[in-house]
């Protein structure tokens, strides 16, 4: 861990909470979906993190190398990111839905308009 | 084929989906959900008789043993659980031919099939695999889906509902995967036998337990425990019915699975419930919530939403009895998992036939009812006795046991709490059965639902009262499964 230090964690722990703050203070239904987006990859910069081995080589075969760094972690952030834009998607498509039906994506507007929601 | 039952569960919707999205018409997709449902559920019938016969049974995916590839592995809980969605399904995908036809419209069906298999295969893959990560993928896959099953519903509310769902769902998911992250950075591997062998020595690290924290706390957004629920009573009200009555009935079951596996399986009793003191927090928070959502439905105008809120207040009685942390709390929290799904499906039924013939879902639709929809009206009464906990309905037989876990504690204060809380569904359940007796129907011509509604609906119904009556299959089962995940660890 020494080569990269905690510095990586830092980073995650500040994305992390930049993010759940921008989603839970933001009423702009855009800038909610930005806040989930940024949390979400600082969740991928953790697991790429833990991957890491200090001087090993990228995890391919090669002669006169013998520690690699560990590329689970790394694929499975592939599966995640996967997850992350789709799930984007998901949200970005319903917002489009939302302003057609309710013609704003603010969500002050929104609870005016009807104070169940 | 018999050996590759596990897989075939959650193949076969995952590959029918594709397939009814690419139809014309409402008709074809609908044959191929309801097949394939019918084809996973028996399945996993074949599968819970395979585990009765042989014990656990492990089938490594694609040939690769674990650790190196993905094991699926079933014992009792999962059996139990993956014939919940299945069964479920089975009943809601023949209902949904007409409830959608009427709801959704034609054009939009092929997709609406296809999302509703894309669901189940989510949840029998979170509840069949044996790999946490694995989980994590299947739990995203299906919320995926109900976050576009929800957005279906005819009010545009639902398009609010479902985005707030999805920022919620996606931070709960995130949390597990954080969790899941710490585990491996700890142990190394992902799979749940695995991690369950490895933990039990590194319980005095930090790491470990804040992993457990952000599990807990990211299930617990999925499953809707108090204060978490925020999503769920919008989410059911404005879903198409059809919708609801699975997602009611299974997805915060599955939830619930998760959190079984992880606090008994992974972690252990003894870390989860001494170590760390997850009773502190489980018990409190299923005791709130349980009498606030069951107040707060009183007042509900709308008969889905108070049912939405009745949901939460079952999730708590669930969380109850896991939150005891006894075998017998635990059978109670299995048994009322399997029997709340049963009931709710068949009110959240009840309630769709409704809304197809009066055209909504509020207090005033139901005045009268008992004359112009007497069959609908009956099951509605069948299914909210159920939910109260009358002898001879399902609803009793978990709450039997629910307290009598709570009397072998000595926690006689949480029985009290347990019959208030049967006494506040007798009320909320009452005003419905109230109006439909005795207010006076603005048009007193009989319309009873068709039959397409009705069979499904009474087939429900009948499995409240049958399961009520004769309580072997799933008593047993439910033994069995708390035995299996008391043991700790995984039974090989």
């Amino acid at each position: 861990m020494s080569g990269l230090g905690i510095w990586n964690y830092v980073i995650f722990i500040f994305l992390m909470m930049a993010g759940l703050y921008m989603v839970i203070s933001s009423t702009n239904l855009v800038k909610k979906i930005i806040g989930l987006n940024v949390f979400q990859t600082s969740v991928f910069f953790m697991y790429i993190s833990f991957g890491y081995i200090d001087g090993g080589a990228g995890p391919v075969l090669a002669e006169g190398v013998t520690l690699y760094s560990n590329p689970l972690p790394h694929v499975l952030i592939l599966t995640a990111i996967v997850v992350g834009v789709a799930t984007t998607a998901v949200g970005l498509a319903l917002t489009i839905r939302i302003k057609e039906s309710f013609g704003s994506i603010e969500e002050d507007d929104l609870h005016k308009m009807d104070p169940s929601i | 084929m018999l050996t590759h039952l596990p897989v075939l569960v959650v193949l076969a919707p995952l590959l029918a989906a594709p397939v009814a999205a690419l139809m014309r018409g409402a008709f074809a997709p609908w044959v191929v959900a309801t097949l394939v449902s019918w084809f996973s559920f028996v399945c996993s019938l074949l599968l819970l008789a395979q585990v009765s016969d042989q014990g656990v049974i492990v089938y490594s995916m694609g040939g690769w043993e674990a650790p190196w590839g993905i094991e699926y592995r079933i014992d009792f809980a999962n059996a139990l659980l993956l014939v919940l969605i299945t069964g479920l399904a089975s009943i809601v995908m023949p209902y949904a031919r007409l409830s959608v036809r009427h709801e959704i419209g034609d054009e939009r069906s092929p997709m609406f099939y296809a999302a509703m298999l894309l669901l189940v295969l989510g949840l029998c893959g979170m509840t069949a695999t044996g790999d946490a990560f694995n989980i994590f993928v299947f739990l995203e896959i299906s919320s995926l889906a109900t976050y576009t099953l929800l957005a279906m519903g005819k009010d545009r509310r639902a398009l609010t509902s479902s985005f707030s769902y999805l920022v919620m769902g996606t931070i709960g998911g995130t949390f597990y995967l954080i969790g899941v992250g710490f585990l491996y950075v700890m142990t190394g591997t992902l799979n749940i036998a695995d991690l369950a062998e490895r933990l039990p020595a590194l319980s005095d690290s930090a790491t470990v337990r804040t992993g457990f924290a952000f599990i807990v706390t990211g299930i617990c957004l999925k499953l809707a425990l108090f204060p978490l629920h925020l999503w769920l009573p919008n989410a059911y009200t404005f879903a198409p019915s059809a919708v609801t009555a699975l997602l009611g009935a299974t997805a915060t079951k599955v939830a619930v699975y998760i959190l079984v596996r992880m606090v008994f399986t992974v972690f252990g009793v003894e870390f989860s419930f001494v170590t760390i003191p997850l009773s502190d927090v489980l018990v409190p928070l299923a005791i709130v919530g349980l009498l606030s959502a069951s107040s707060v439905s009183i007042m509900q105008p709308n008969v889905k939403r108070m049912l939405a809120y009745s949901s939460v207040a079952q999730i708590s009685y669930i969380i109850l009895g896991i939150g005891m942390g006894t075998a017998m709390g635990l059978t109670a929290a299995l048994l009322h998992v399997f029997n709340h799904g049963v009931m709710k499906a068949a009110l959240f039924m009840a309630l769709g036939a409704v809304s197809y013939r009066m055209g909504g879902t509020d207090l005033k639709h139901m005045n009268g009812l008992a004359r112009t929809m007497p069959l609908t009206f009956w099951a509605f009464v069948i299914g909210g006795l159920s939910l109260i906990g009358v002898p001879l309905t399902v609803g009793f037989v978990s709450k039997w046991h629910l307290i009598l876990a709570a009397m072998e504690l000595g926690w006689w204060p949480v029985v009290v709490v347990i019959l208030v809380g049967s006494i506040l569904a007798v009320i909320y359940i009452g005003r419905v059965v109230e109006a439909g007796f005795f207010k006076e129907p603005e048009d007193s011509t009989r319309r009873e639902a068709p039959a397409g509604l009705l069979i499904p609906l009474w087939i429900l119904v009948i499995a409240n009262i049958w399961l009520g009556i004769d309580t072997r299959l799933t008593v047993d089962i439910a033994e069995a499964a708390a035995a299996q995940l008391m043991a700790g660890g995984v039974v090989r």
